[in-house]
């Protein structure tokens, strides 16, 4: 029989962008490259809260998330997303962050349970790679 | 697993409010979960409350952010509202862009606001073959009015009929003459035809091409369809719009209506189950089938014709099942 194009079960990932800057372009790139490998991704674009990337991550039911970040609020925006994914029982939901993000906040950030973070030089293999096993570690 | 609820604790989180329960028995739908039928089998009974209003028109023609605003005027009214918002699947990596969220969000600060994004999965006709099951959970969920977006739709895209009691079709100035309005398809299944972008020119011949199709006739029920003009983005004719939806679900409620659709329906629905099973069946009939690459040579070899063979996979199927 002909297999479908689609999997039985693609991986549904938010890509959102948290706090107030406006440059978009990184997060499209990646929105777009995980499209291309086959992923359900739920784009929400600009200036979100917190409570908005939770909020859509719980009734989108995504394996993943991931928050691009260049307004240097990181340190801010990105534990509270983490606490509150905790205080909503959705703490299984892996978190992965892109932008620009001095070495020093990134090992603070992996310690508070970010699971990946990427850099200007991040290819886009080495993201979908790592989008792919944080979603389904298992597989 | 969390793509695995398990699903009569399911179904009850279902009913008791937990909107991650809910969200995971949709991708449990979605994913076309057989695990799942228990918890649809036991909440099927509480549902037939919510209202299915479908939106549907070509992309950019601003199905979104009317939704948006029908979302504001509905939570204004004391009304909750499910949404279930349609992209498409890539034909070749077969992952989607769902972007609905970012024009809708907006309208969903509250808990009486439910919106689910779903990729269209290689199903044709403008929504995706799990839509009416997961307006069904939504329905279960509490909701009173269910929003469902198609993908931007083309002239052959008329499931939402399918879906919906009353169907919106989005349309904006320029986008062909009245010659348009006259073709079959989409502009058939309208109960509401909505003009938007009404402050742009061209709105008022594009609203009057759609009055004159409304004035030749009714569709099978009697109904006329309304033209309603509208800018979602100003916020103008929103109102209007929202009481062409209810007139339309108010004659519906007359004459047996209402339940005569509900039978076409659920008749589709019913069959549907039938098919996918035995499309199934034969999917594993055929896998299972060693012969079949020898059948196909003789079918190549012009041994015998695609009819005979389709014949014997046919008898095979009935004796197995």
């Amino acid at each position: 029989m002909p297999r479908a194009a689609v999997p039985a079960s693609p991986i549904r990932v938010l890509i959102a962008k948290p706090g107030l800057d406006g440059h978009d372009r990184g997060a499209k790139v990646v929105a777009r490259a995980l499209r291309d490998a086959g992923m359900e991704v739920i784009y929400v674009g600009l200036r979100q809260t917190p409570e908005d990337i939770v909020r859509s991550a719980i009734e989108e039911d995504v394996d993943l998330i991931g928050l691009s970040i260049l307004s240097g609020a990181h340190m801010a925006l990105l534990p509270r997303v983490v606490k509150l994914l905790k205080s909503r029982k959705a703490s299984d939901i892996p978190v992965f962050a892109g932008g620009i993000i001095p070495d020093e906040d990134a090992r603070s950030l992996r310690r508070g349970g970010i699971k990946a973070i990427f850099g200007p030089g991040a290819s886009l293999e080495e993201i979908v790679a790592t989008a792919r096993r944080l979603a389904r570690p298992s597989a | 697993m969390s793509r695995a609820p398990r699903l009569p604790v399911a179904a009850r989180a279902v009913v008791a409010h937990d909107r991650r329960a809910l969200a995971r028995l949709i991708s449990a739908v979605e994913d076309r979960d057989p695990s799942v039928v228990p918890a649809l089998r036991a909440l099927y009974a509480r549902t037939g409350h919510a209202r299915v209003i479908g939106v549907t028109g070509p992309l950019g023609v601003g199905k979104s952010t009317l939704i948006n605003r029908l979302i504001e005027l509905l939570r204004r009214r004391g009304l909750t509202v499910g949404v279930v918002a349609i992209d498409p699947s890539s034909p070749f990596s077969g992952g989607s862009v769902l972007g609905d969220r970012i024009r809708i969000e907006r309208a969903l600060g509250d808990d009486g606001v439910f919106l689910r994004s779903m990729a269209s999965r290689g199903h044709a006709g403008g929504v995706a073959a799990a839509t009416r099951e997961v307006c069904r959970l939504l329905d279960a969920f509490g909701m009173d009015i269910i929003l469902v977006e198609t993908v931007g739709s083309g002239q052959v895209d008329v499931e939402i009929r399918d879906v919906a009691s009353t169907s919106i079709v989005v349309l904006v100035p320029h986008l062909g003459d009245e010659v348009q309005t006259l073709k079959a398809g989409l502009f058939e299944i309208a109960e509401v035809f909505c003009v938007n972008k009404s402050d742009l020119p061209g709105a008022e011949t594009a609203a009057r091409d759609l009055s004159d199709l409304a004035a030749l006739g009714t569709d099978r029920d009697g109904w006329r369809p309304t033209v309603v003009s509208v800018s979602a983005q100003a916020g103008a004719g929103l109102e209007t719009l929202w009481a062409a939806v209810e007139a339309h679900e108010t004659y519906l409620d007359g004459d047996g209506r209402r339940a005569r659709g509900e039978r076409r329906r659920l008749a589709q629905e019913v069959v549907g189950l039938v098919r996918e099973r035995v499309g199934r069946e034969l999917g594993r009939s055929v896998d299972r089938d060693r012969d079949l690459g020898a059948l196909l040579d003789r079918v190549a070899a012009r041994a015998i014709d695609p009819y005979s063979a389709a014949d014997r996979l046919y008898r095979e199927l009935r004796r197995s099942g």
